[in-house]
């Protein structure tokens, strides 16, 4: 997978996570077609297009669209469970997700990914995995946040 | 300072966190840009506190800000700072925030190696897995470097969480720092068979992706991936192996024959979709690579298709794309099977959805045939017309176009519907590809030369409504089919039946709007129209009339010559002085025509695309050498290239230019013309071009029916292309009527012949829809003398180039086939299918040669009367039958060596199916298995032979240990291993379950060949069914023809010859009567049963040559008379030729 990107159906980016090293230019001409693209394309029509030499698969979930560019051998449809798969994790972690819940806590979600794609590759196709590595990270976050409050008050 | 310390903190407190930024963006949607730079300027002071925890908050803010589009590169620094946060929180945001914004640009990204390295021997695994994750998005070559070993360590850390986010991210690291891959790869492998899934599967994930790239560099693993995917239930990894073997096979066909089965289990067995896609599409890549070396796979096929059928027909959008999408793959080397679903396809261009109904266009490209193509083109241009947006509508249009015009026009049968079509299609507005249509009507009008008289009469009907076309899309493209239009009309004005219409409807002061390079094509064509007017009119004795075209001209053409283009002012200056020159000249009565129309004399004939090369360099001429001296060094720097040699402008299709003066002209016509009467690659020209097609070989014997061309010719207004599929219908079925007559008839005569191949009369397939017009496409044009080399003809791209080779030589050893001990069940048919083709080859030689005969007969003839004789119309019918079972001829015709400016006829020509023969004849045969066999012999081997017996298990117990044992004559011996004796059997090297058949091959040994013998032999298995198992034996005989040591060897008639001269040839005769096989196949029989190849035909008479595996010449005199056959044989050896001949005698008796 090439990247990955979440927007609303205003056209406001609401998450972009890119396995391509590419310059910010660069990235942000590509959102604007894309987002620009799938936005215009009618909600019976099928969910993929050939874009440049890339294929892009997205699909509509509430208001938001997430949308992957793929190469040209990889399969449609893996990545469609992908987005599915992804998108049942964050219902799981914020329990039934809404676009708010991503906005506030764009950090959450990113990390959510990194546990589920790394590098553009699924690292773990096990739902149950990823939601409890990101359940003990947020634990040791826990752990460590009431001497963060003494830190802030100056005590230490 | 612990004052300022605590007053910091305070302030802090009043800090905004993530939650705020976002609320507050959201309240100020107004002056968003506003609000934001001042949060970063909050931000940055901010980020200059000493407290960890502010520049975190800080930082994530930015990364928020980033997405939202500001760049936040400034704060590179700080990121690295809160990376290196010894808690976690602050860690992971940090690493959050590099992940985002870092790339290979960013300079400090050289200062996080050590802070890395140091996060990944972390004890806490969670910050190594941030660490890893982090940099997964922003490893550079110089991180990659130094960091590979750490990450190779990690491979094998006790976590597997660890593992697996390792083995992902040196992925990324062999692709910036590839020297890492050999080192690292033997762990990698080895992760294959880690215990836990997540990393067996994150190394699947790697090694696919590098294999894709360089699948061969991983063959080796073929078996271990092989064992996984049979292994796993996991669908994702099964996916990813999948995909890789789909990359392998290319590389290795015996892992893709391998690979069939287990797919085609997946495929009937997981509900999962994406799975079910993946596999057929493997499959698909699978058999694509096979489909040489393997004989039959249509089950596959038919599941693959089949299961795309469900696909497309899902309700679901995406399916729907997908199954069109593999189907087209599938449609490239298996067009039959996807025609099948024609219906299916033509629903999916009714969808709502314009991806799917592109693909489906995709898709009828290749599915169109000469009986669908009126009904799918009619469906086309429906959609044409309901098309809502222009750029389906145009890729509609393109399509249709190369659709009709694909092959040389192979599916068109009746042009008229064609011309009619393109001329529909001008009603497009907004179009962008008036372009395309043009070419199309000039190269249909061009070539298609039966059609012209009708193209003229539409293109003149369209120039008449040119202010329509004109003023409502000159803005779009949809003009340049007038350029087309002007030209044809201006050509071809012979055919026009009002030229005088068309000349003032191209004289138009709206005309004048067009763009130039049409103008320009209307001022060169008027004056052809002109000429061809002037003609009449002085023909017919008015030379007011004529002075009035004149006078015409002269009025309108000053219109012109005030354009603004040049190229058109130019041509309408010259045209106008010509014209006041004529009218000078009409005013003194002096006949003009006939020198006016010398201007446009002679034919034009496409020229083809590879005629410039042909040309011969002619003799003393070196293309190498300098013409002038070549410029010094000092001079070539600032003269320029293009001051010696003058780019050509590129002008389509420009006619040709009225320069020379007219005696010049007329002399050079002259000289060309005596060149093409001598030249035979040109067409020469008559006058009425019906005639012509009579005269042509092997196309008057088409059932051609006339159409009634004067009621559709002259339609007022557009035409209606549904006009003329009602005349096609009628045509065909008027057509399919006769043909049942004709067969009726030859039923009636045939009646104590064969059965014949096809019973049911009506339907009707491809092959039997023969074209309507008397058409021949004019194939095109080579210069006079071109180099008959064939080589340049052919594309060196050409994937059948592979397959120019010489069938008739006989297999060397290096060159057998290896597959024979792994055939499978459908070897029992595919020798037959091998042999096949060889010899239809061979029948075809004498085709030819007869043909080129009576084409000599047909032209002395020409020079009587054309009143068909009383033999001729014999010949003729003769000819329609071989016609009815060889309709393809021409195209064989073509491919003969000098088919360079033959006609053809359209459509490209398949392989005529023969009466099936087999050389494989029953050897013995019980209740569980038959024999059957064939002896082959080899030049190189002159005391050897093969016997390939085909064994068949016709039982339902599963026959093992099968060893076969003979019985040697001092003769004939049966090749042991070594180290056997004689009485030992040879062990068949398969076993055959219930109705498999095999073959085998035993070598063996002859001394003497100049006569036939016979082995007996047993047959010995076991046969094993749930009851147990038997001992069983078969005994046959196997019988050495002296036939089975002749090898079928090509002759020259030179050679072939001088045998026959050379007198050390002993001869004999034999004479069969009572024979009703046509002679045709006869010695089609004669070349396949016998090994013989035909040297000569004439009439019924031919020259047959083959060779003893001994060297022996063996030549035969083959004559029919009425009813019996007479063999005239001579053989270096006479008792070989003696029982060749009793042999031959016994086939022939059963003719």
């Amino acid at each position: 997978m090439q990247f990955m990107l979440l927007f609303s159906r205003q056209g406001k980016l609401r998450l972009q996570k890119w396995y391509v090293p590419l310059s910010d230019k660069e990235k942000k001409k590509i959102t604007r077609e894309l987002v620009q693209t799938v936005l215009a394309r009618k909600p019976k029509m099928c969910t993929f297009l050939e874009w440049r030499d890339l294929k892009i698969v997205y699909k509509r979930y509430a208001s938001l669209y997430f949308c992957c560019a793929i190469e040209g051998q990889d399969l449609e449809l893996i990545t469609l469970e992908i987005i599915h798969r992804y998108v049942e994790l964050l219902d799981k972690y914020f329990g039934s997700v809404c676009e708010l819940d991503i906005i506030f806590n764009f950090e959450k979600a990113y990390f959510i990914l990194d546990e589920f794609l790394l590098g553009g590759e699924v690292q773990e196709t096990s739902k149950k995995n990823v939601l409890k590595a990101i359940e003990q990270a947020d634990l040791q976050e826990e752990a460590e946040t009431p001497c963060s409050v003494l830190e802030e008050i100056g005590l230490t | 300072m612990a004052l300022k310390m605590v007053k910091g903190s305070i302030d802090r407190m009043f800090d905004k966190n993530l939650q705020d930024l976002v609320r507050g963006i959201r309240n100020h949607k107004e002056d968003e840009a506003k609000y934001i730079s001042q949060c970063i300027d909050e931000i940055k002071q901010e980020l200059k506190q000493d407290s960890i925890a502010v520049k975190a908050n800080a930082v994530c803010k930015l990364t928020y800000l980033q997405m939202l589009g500001y760049d936040i590169s400034w704060a590179a620094f700080n990121i690295i700072e809160v990376m290196s946060a010894s808690k976690f929180t602050f860690k992971r945001i940090g690493y959050l925030a590099a992940s985002q914004c870092f790339h290979e640009g960013t300079d400090v990204i050289m200062l996080t190696t050590n802070q890395i390295r140091k996060d990944l021997s972390s004890p806490s695994q969670y910050d190594t897995g941030v660490a890893l994750t982090g940099l997964s998005c922003f490893v550079t070559p110089d991180l990659a470097r130094d960091l590979a070993n750490d990450i190779m360590t990690l491979m094998s850390h006790t976590k597997p969480y660890i593992r697996k986010k390792a083995v992902l991210i040196m992925y990324k690291v062999f692709l910036k720092y590839p020297e890492s891959l050999r080192p690292a790869f033997p762990r990698l492998k080895e992760k294959l068979e880690d215990p836990d899934p997540g990393v067996q599967s994150a190394a699947v994930n790697v090694i696919c992706e590098l294999a894709r790239r360089n699948p061969k560099n991983y063959l080796s693993l073929a078996p271990l991936f092989f064992k996984l995917m049979t292994s796993s239930t996991n669908n994702w990894v099964l996916i990813k192996i999948i995909k890789l073997f789909g990359a392998l096979t290319p590389l290795e066909p015996r892992l893709g024959k391998k690979l069939i089965e287990p797919l085609t289990n997946l495929i009937h067995s997981t509900s999962a979709m994406s799975l079910l896609y993946e596999c057929v599409n493997t499959v698909i890549a699978v058999l694509i690579s096979l489909s040489s070396g393997m004989p039959n796979h249509s089950a596959s096929i038919q599941l693959c298709v089949q299961k795309l059928r469900i696909l497309i027909e899902d309700s679901d959008q995406n399916l729907k794309y997908l199954g069109l999408l593999a189907m087209s793959k599938i449609l490239r080397t298996h067009p039959k099977s996807v025609q099948a679903h024609k219906d299916l396809v033509l629903q999916c261009l009714d969808d709502k959805d314009e991806s799917i109904r592109l693909r489906a266009l995709d898709l009828l490209y290749g599915m169109v045939s000469k009986k669908n193509l009126v009904e799918i083109v009619k469906k086309l241009m429906s959609h044409v017309d309901k098309a809502e947006g222009t750029t389906y509508r145009d890729e509609l249009l393109t399509k249709i176009i190369d659709i009709c015009s694909q092959c040389n026009y192979q599916h068109i049968t009746n042009f008229q519907w064609y011309i009619s079509v393109l001329v529909e299609l001008t009603r497009l507005e907004g179009t962008r590809h008036g372009h395309l249509i043009a070419a199309q009507m000039l190269d249909v009008a061009i070539r298609v030369k039966a059609i012209r008289k009708f193209a003229v009469s539409q293109m003149s009907a369209l120039l008449d409504r040119a202010h329509l076309v004109a003023s409502s899309t000159q803005r779009n493209g949809i003009c340049e089919v007038l350029y087309a239009a002007a030209w044809i009309c201006g050509e071809f004005s012979e055919h026009l039946q009002e030229p005088q219409q068309t000349l003032e409807a191209m004289l138009r002061p709206k005309v004048t709007t067009l763009p130039g390079h049409i103008q320009a094509v209307y001022v060169q064509n008027v004056v052809k129209l002109y000429a061809a007017i002037l003609q009449q009119r002085e023909q017919a004795a008015e030379p007011e009339a004529a002075q009035d075209v004149t006078q015409l001209m002269v009025e309108r053409l000053p219109q012109f010559v005030q354009s603004a283009d040049l190229e058109v002012q130019e041509r309408a200056s010259c045209i106008l002085q010509l014209v006041k020159h004529i009218q000078k000249l009409q005013a003194k009565d002096v006949p003009v025509a006939e020198e006016v129309s010398a201007l446009f004399a002679g034919e034009l004939n496409p020229v083809a695309p590879k005629a410039q090369k042909k040309v011969p360099v002619p003799e003393g001429l070196d293309l190498d050498a300098w013409i002038n001296e070549p410029p010094s060094d000092s001079e070539s720097e600032d003269e320029k290239p293009k001051a010696i040699f003058h780019e050509e402008e590129q002008r389509h299709g420009k006619p040709r230019q009225p320069e020379a003066d007219e005696e010049e002209l007329a002399r050079r016509r002259e000289a060309r013309k005596q060149e093409q009467a001598n030249n035979p690659f040109y067409i020469k020209s008559s006058p009425s071009p019906q005639k012509r097609y009579q005269d042509l070989p092997g196309v008057e014997h088409i059932p051609v029916v006339q159409i009634d061309l004067s009621v559709p010719l002259k339609v007022p207004g557009m035409p209606v292309s549904d006009q003329y599929v009602k005349l096609e219908e009628e045509r065909r079925h008027r057509q399919r009527l006769e043909k049942d007559r004709k067969k009726k008839k030859k039923k009636d005569k045939e009646r104590k012949g064969k059965p014949r191949r096809r019973g049911s009369l009506h339907t009707e397939s491809d092959e039997d829809i023969a074209p309507a017009q008397q058409v021949d496409i004019v194939t095109e044009e080579m210069p006079e003398n071109a180099l008959p080399s064939d080589e340049d003809d052919k594309d060196p791209n050409d994937p059948y180039r592979a397959l120019d080779i010489d069938l008739d030589r006989p297999l060397a050893d290096s060159e057998k086939l290896p597959v024979q001990k792994h055939r499978n069940a459908d070897t029992s048919k595919s020798p037959e299918k091998e042999d096949v083709p060889v010899k239809e080859r061979k029948i075809k030689k004498p085709k030819k040669k007869e043909k080129k005969h009576k084409e000599k007969e047909r032209e002395k003839k020409k020079g009587k009367e054309e009143k068909p004789s009383k033999h001729k119309k014999k010949k003729h019918k003769k000819e329609k039958e071989e016609r009815s079972k060889d309709k393809k001829k021409p195209k064989k015709k073509k491919s003969a060596s000098d088919g360079a400016a033959e006609p053809v006829e359209n459509g490209a020509l398949d392989e005529d199916p023969l009466p099936p023969m087999s050389s494989y004849c029953l050897l013995a045969e019980n209740s569980y298995i038959k024999m059957t066999y064939d002896i082959q012999g080899s030049l190189q081997k002159d005391s050897q032979v093969t016997v390939s017996v085909v064994l068949e298990n016709q039982s339902n117990s599963f026959l093992k240990n099968m060893e076969l044992s003979v019985l040697d004559s001092l003769n004939t011996k049966l090749a042991r291993p070594e180290g056997s004796s004689v009485h030992d059997g040879v062990p068949v090297p398969f076993q055959l379950p219930p109705g498999v058949s095999n073959e085998a091959q035993f070598v063996f040994t002859i001394r003497s060949i100049v006569t036939a013998q016979k082995l007996k032999g047993t047959l010995s298995f076991i046969a094993k069914d749930d009851e147990g198992s038997t001992h069983e034996k078969l005994d046959f005989q196997l019988h050495f023809s002296c036939t089975s040591y002749l090898v079928t060897t090509p002759c020259y008639s030179d050679a072939f010859a001088k045998l026959l001269e050379s007198g050390d040839l002993s001869m004999s005769s034999i004479k069969v009567d009572g024979i009703s096989m046509s002679f045709q196949n006869l010695l089609a029989k004669i070349c396949f049963h016998h090994h013989f190849s035909v040297v000569e035909r004439v009439d019924s008479c031919a020259s047959m040559y083959s060779r003893s595996i001994q060297g022996h010449h063996v030549c035969l005199l083959v004559k029919k008379g009425d009813k019996s056959v007479s063999v005239d044989g001579k053989c270096s050896d006479a008792a070989l030729l003696g029982s060749l001949l009793e042999e031959l005698k016994a086939t022939l008796a059963q003719c």
